[in-house]
């Protein structure tokens, strides 16, 4: 199609799909600067593969502000609240020794004088201070900070969630337990829809995935953060892949360190009214270019040969 | 007995710095003799806690009071748990006249906090 820019892409393999029987690929939609395009494309990504015979399992980890759900349309019919253990304090038993407040990397415990203090909205629930408790008086209860949610979606994709409460700081614990308690079946790729920004919560999301695709836009903004997120993604050892948005817009920053790094570039996006139209409904990026499955589902092969020539 | 002082300096002619568990220093300071003792702030790029950190460090000198600019939601707690008397620093610009507008009985106590702290 005119307007489409960057690589050819080569021509889907059948069985490119059944030859993943058995080993659930995990592939992490992150992208640094917030609103490039994540949930577009990772949606995109799991409709592609819907229809090519294998619908993926789908994380929405942006668990502070999830939205996958708007182009997805999930059932979301299981649900299972997700605690964290807060400490507390038998104060009567308690010699005021200080050596919760001491062990505790987030000062989540304070013993001022005669007096013991919990913070709930600083704990991690690590349990280092009922763990180190010489006395043995720390007890713990559960603080429930969000939910989990899960059922199907469009297309027969399966798809979970997670919400953080409103007030909670804490995303990190709701996406661990997402991607513990959502399973794949044998065989089922899984799509990570990661938050925005490069802290624990994109650590969080992305980490023990076999794939990490970054979403960015031509543009300054798009390149800084990109090189954060870029940087991230190699402490952590992933493979990285790039999809440029809103492909003609900006300039030609990202394309030049993108050569520079050697960082592929699996798929650009062109810069379309009817696109941006089309997501402001909610409708799926397929939807108005029902040509760009094959597209995904040639990134989806480039994925699959990338992981397997490191395996 | 001691009031501290939250600093940018180590020094009683340092400027204040208004943030109770973001300051550069805590100066511990007798308010009649004016001798003084100043603790780099352990909490200063902590990522999360520098207040109750902060009120923890000042319970563990056993200071009577804090003179800060403003104390955040745990930072309040916690101090007003421990007893210590939270005093806002007004005009007063160095540890000096801070310590001397508290002698003098010059400062108003905080009564509330000042905001949601920065958290995670």
């Amino acid at each position: 199609m005119a307007g489409w820019s960057g690589p050819p892409c080569p021509p889907v393999r059948a069985g490119v799909v059944d030859s993943l029987r058995g080993s659930s690929l995990r592939i992490a939609v992150a992208s640094g600067k917030g609103g490039t395009g994540k949930t577009t494309i990772a949606a995109s990504l799991a409709l592609s593969l819907a229809a090519a015979g294998s619908p993926p399992l789908f994380l929405d980890c942006d668990v502070e502000a999830p939205n996958a759900h708007l182009i997805l349309h999930p059932n979301l019919g299981r649900r299972e609240d997700v605690a964290i253990l807060i400490p507390r304090v038998d104060e009567a038993a308690c010699t005021h020794c200080g050596r919760c407040a001491e062990v505790c990397q987030y000062h989540a415990i304070a013993v001022l004088g005669k007096r013991v203090m919990v913070f709930p909205p600083l704990c991690h629930g690590c349990g280092s201070c009922r763990e180190q408790c010489p006395e043995h008086v720390i007890s713990e209860t559960p603080s429930v900070i969000g939910v989990l949610e899960a059922g199907p979606a469009r297309a027969g994709i399966a798809f979970a969630r997670g919400v953080l409460n409103i007030g909670e700081p804490m995303a990190g614990p709701v996406i661990r337990r997402l991607k513990q308690w959502a399973k794949p079946e044998a065989g089922q790729p899984v799509i990570l829809d990661a938050p925005p920004g490069t802290s624990c919560p994109v650590v969080e999301s992305i980490r023990r995935t076999d794939f990490l695709l970054l979403v960015t836009e031509p543009t300054p903004f798009g390149l800084h953060d990109l090189k954060l997120a870029v940087e991230v993604s190699r402490e952590l050892g992933l493979p990285i892949g790039i999809v440029i948005n809103r492909d003609g817009v900006g300039n030609a920053g990202v394309e030049e360190y993108c050569r520079e790094e050697d960082l592929p570039i699996l798929l650009h996006i062109p810069y379309e009214r009817a696109v941006a139209e089309a997501t402001a409904r909610g409708r799926s990026l397929l939807d108005v270019h029902p040509e760009l499955e094959t597209r995904f589902q040639a990134v989806f092969e480039m994925i699959v040969d990338a992981v397997g020539a490191r395996a | 007995m001691t009031i501290l002082v939250t600093t940018s300096g180590p020094e009683l002619d340092s400027p204040v710095d208004p943030r109770f568990g973001r300051a550069a220093y805590f100066l511990v300071v007798d308010p009649v003799s004016s001798d003084y003792k100043a603790h780099p702030n352990p909490a200063l790029d902590a990522a999360g806690g520098a207040g109750t950190q902060a009120a923890q460090f000042a319970s563990s000198q056993g200071v009577e009071a804090v003179v800060s600019g403003a104390f955040g939601p745990n930072a309040f707690q916690a101090l007003e748990a421990a007893g210590i008397v939270m005093s806002l620093l007004g005009p007063a610009a160095t540890a000096r006249q801070a310590v001397e507008a508290y002698r003098d009985g010059r400062l108003e106590r905080a009564t509330l906090p000042s905001r949601s702290g920065r958290r995670g």
